[in-house]
């Protein structure tokens, strides 16, 4: 009995240290279903840190707009919750963006450059700035230090690659007609 | 005779073949203008090799493939490049893509053409042969032939089903083409080593399968010499290595792996392909072009397409790549109460945005609709789960299961039940009672799951991207802080070394000790005093210092040009020396 029981221990033991998690793995979950656009409207610093806070309960899961409807879903069936409407507080759900700099205005500042949470920006002081638009988020963080104004945000056009068939609309015969 | 396997499911609708089968091919006239889409493939473009205001020659190329799944674009005539422009392509999204302008120029002049010997090249020559010729998989599917034929197979397929209703350009193709079609599949066969060539083609056309009979007896055996790369030998041609098999009309027959089934009995599960099995299938209207970029050097820029259905004149038309559908269907003499235009045929075909768009390498077939032939759709009804559309379905899945969760959103679960082996034939569509249109859901599920999955890939990247930036922030400032720290403690080790140098033996340095310059390091309050006072004495004696090398520099320094100066010379130094003298007095006295 002592025997099985030191036995068993010691393979307890061996399969905590060898199958050990890392991280918090409902971090990980809800920042899988986050859109990784790193805006910060949560109110926190990124998907990383709002997922953080949602896992702690410190936030609420309706506070992605980039994450819009559908992102809030996923977050209520993994986490057992109700489904909430996005809180306005936050922003709203827009089209899919990337940044684009007018380079005739471009000063050259690297102001967005610092700003920018994915790095996508490219630019050295007092030269042209542009940005690499497979690798924009559309989190419209450079905006706001752009001290000329001179980037937009672009809604991505549809492409071939890109087109989705639609949701088919039919009329369904109903009842009275039958 | 050789045993033949069934699919399951399959529907027989009415063929409508003969009205567009009777009519030899006809050559369409050359229209004034051209509108050549860079992306003929379905899978990629091609980078543009001509600029507008170019003049350019019937089989030039004008776009080489990009990627390894591109295929090349060539000038379908001579004349010149208009403008190379967005224009609209014949795809059910109605979306515009860069295309090559082009005005004929009537003297349809060729560049020079390069044939091939094909039983005396190396394999891999034909190969980049057919990936130059631009030739794409011209049963609809419009995928790369050199990328197909890159494998080793045993059993080479020529797909002459032709199932869908309608349809009849491979027909005629067989029936008028068949020589150049067995050249091709034998190009094809010794450039994968097959072992064998099946035709495949469905028992409604006999007359095409006489022709390749008749094709296949009479060829010449090619030249048995074998070629050395890769083990792969020159095909025998004979009545044992070439057949062709008539296989029961049955749609859909014609899907690639339907018909590998039919003549092989071999089922290919989901996510392998043919070649895993050593089978590899390509379309009549493919083995044709083969054998005319190989035989011939022409580069894949006409296919043969029929107009069928609301038409005056149906028939099969040998047309440019690039022709304008509108100018294509005058020739059929539309009726007129013709009220759309499918590409395609009815089960799988499309409705054009509009008969503008160009014809592409994928247009097999051009279908008018009109009221009477095509009655409207009645409206869909709820489904009553009857089964009709699981008993249809050609690869075993269950449709109204798929509709269900498509139609809720459900993707997951669209996968859980095998969305993606959907061939998109319709067979259930056609069998649904209740009429519901189960393709344009199962189609919309695929392209959201697509997208989906789209999107992950991005938001992994800018997670990635996002973690690289913290840490690197991190890591920068870690780096900084050290740096700081360094300089801070070099800074005070000198400092306590001057001081010790100064005060000399006598008295115990303040700052001497090693223990003391990191205490002052770390900031006590305590330490600063004594910091603070030795910093003040030092400067001072280190300016004092300087001074004093500074002077005595400059008294070191001699006139480098005074050593062999004439009396005269130095009558005038000594003159300048007593001016510079009565200059510097009055300064040093004030």
């Amino acid at each position: 009995m002592a025997l099985g029981a030191v036995v068993l221990g010691a393979a307890l033991g061996f399969a905590a240290v060898k199958f050990k998690v890392e991280g918090d793995p409902l971090v990980e979950k809800i920042d899988a279903i986050l859109p990784q656009t790193q805006c910060g409207q949560c109110g926190y610093p990124g998907c990383k840190p709002y997922a953080q806070a949602i896992a702690s309960g410190e936030a609420d899961i309706n506070c992605c707009p980039p994450g819009g409807e559908e992102g809030i879903r996923k977050l209520a069936d993994l986490l057992g919750r109700e489904f909430k409407e996005l809180s306005g507080e936050h922003g709203i759900e827009k089209p899919k963006s990337v940044a684009v700099i007018d380079e005739q205005i471009c000063i050259g500042c690297t102001l967005c450059i610092q700003a920018c949470p994915v790095d996508a920006i490219v630019g050295a002081a007092k030269q042209m700035h542009t940005i690499i638009a497979d690798q924009c988020t559309g989190c419209e963080l450079c905006l706001p230090p752009c001290p000329v104004d001179c980037i937009l945000m672009v809604p991505l056009p549809e492409t071939l690659d890109t087109w989705k068939w639609k949701y088919p609309v039919i009329e369904i015969k109903s009842a009275h007609h039958a | 005779m050789l045993e033949l396997f069934r699919f399951p499911g399959g529907v027989k609708p009415v063929s409508h073949k003969e009205a567009s089968a009777a009519a030899p091919i006809t050559r369409a006239p050359l229209p004034k203008l051209l509108v050549v889409p860079f992306r003929q493939s379905a899978t990629g473009a091609a980078t543009i090799q001509v600029v507008a205001g170019e003049k350019v020659l019937k089989g030039q190329i004008i776009g080489v493939a990009e990627g390894a799944f591109g295929s090349a674009v060539h000038a379908p005539t001579s004349g010149l490049v208009r403008a190379i422009e967005s224009r609209m392509l014949p795809h059910p999204s109605g979306l515009a893509a860069p295309c090559a302008v082009i005005e004929a120029d009537g003297e349809e002049r060729w560049v020079e053409l390069s044939p091939l010997d094909p039983f005396d090249s190396d394999p891999e020559i034909v190969r980049a042969k057919i990936k130059d010729a631009g030739i794409v998989g011209l049963g609809g599917a419009a995928f790369p032939s050199h990328v197909k034929a890159k494998t080793v197979i045993d059993t080479l397929i020529i797909n002459g089903a032709e199932c869908e209703p309608w349809i009849t350009c491979d027909d005629r193709l067989m029936r008028e083409r068949a020589d150049e079609i067995v050249s091709g599949a034998i190009i094809l066969g010794r450039l994968m080593a097959a072992k064998r060539i099946f035709f495949g083609v469905e028992d409604n056309k006999p007359a095409a399968a006489a022709a390749l009979h008749a094709a296949v007896g009479g060829m010449p055996p090619p030249s048995p010499q074998p070629l050395s790369r890769e083990g792969r030998g020159a095909f025998h041609a004979d009545a044992q290595t070439i057949q062709v098999i008539s296989v029961p009309t049955l749609y859909p027959a014609g899907g690639e792996k339907q018909l590998i089934r039919v003549l092989t009995g071999i089922e290919i599960p989901y996510g392998k392909l043919g070649p895993d099995f050593g089978v590899q299938c390509f379309n009549v209207g493919t083995a044709h072009a083969v054998a005319r970029a190989v035989q011939h050097g022409e580069p894949l820029i006409s296919r043969i397409v029929t107009l069928a259905g609301n038409f005056a004149r149906a028939g099969n038309f040998d047309v440019l790549i690039g022709t304008p559908i509108d100018a294509l269907l005058a020739l059929g003499a539309p009726l007129p109460d013709t009220d759309r235009v499918v590409m395609g045929g009815p089960m799988m075909g499309f409705t054009l945005h509009d008969t503008a768009v160009p014809v592409v390498k994928a247009s097999n077939c051009l279908l008018a609709m009109s009221p009477a032939l095509f009655p409207p759709p009645k409206p869909a009804m709820p489904c009553i789960r009857c089964g009709a559309c699981t008993r249809a379905c050609p690869v075993v899945l269950q449709p109204h299961e798929l509709y269900w969760y498509a139609r809720a959103k459900n993707f997951g679960k669209t996968q859980e039940y095998h969305l993606f082996d959907c061939i998109e034939c319709g067979c259930c569509a056609y069998v649904c009672p209740s009429r519901i249109p189960l393709v344009d859901y199962y189609r919309f599920a695929k392209s959201e799951i697509r997208a989906r999955e789209r999107e992950k890939l991005a938001a992994d990247l800018a997670r990635e991207r996002y973690e690289f930036r913290q840490f690197r922030e991190e890591r920068e400032k870690a780096e900084k802080a050290v740096r700081l720290a360094a300089k801070a403690a070099e800074t005070k080790a000198k400092l306590a070394r001057e001081e010790a140098a100064k005060v000399g033996a006598g008295e115990t340095a303040i700052a001497g000790e090693p223990g003391n310059t990191e205490t002052a390091l770390a900031g006590e309050p305590g330490n600063t005093e004594t910091a603070s006072v030795a910093p003040v004495n030092d400067k001072l004696a280190l300016i004092a210092a300087a001074q004093a090398r500074a002077a005595a520099k400059k008294a070191a320094v001699a006139p480098q040009n005074t050593a062999e100066l004439t009396p005269d010379q130095q009558a005038q130094v000594a003159e300048a020396e007593a001016r510079r003298a009565l200059i510097d007095a009055p300064k040093d006295s004030a």
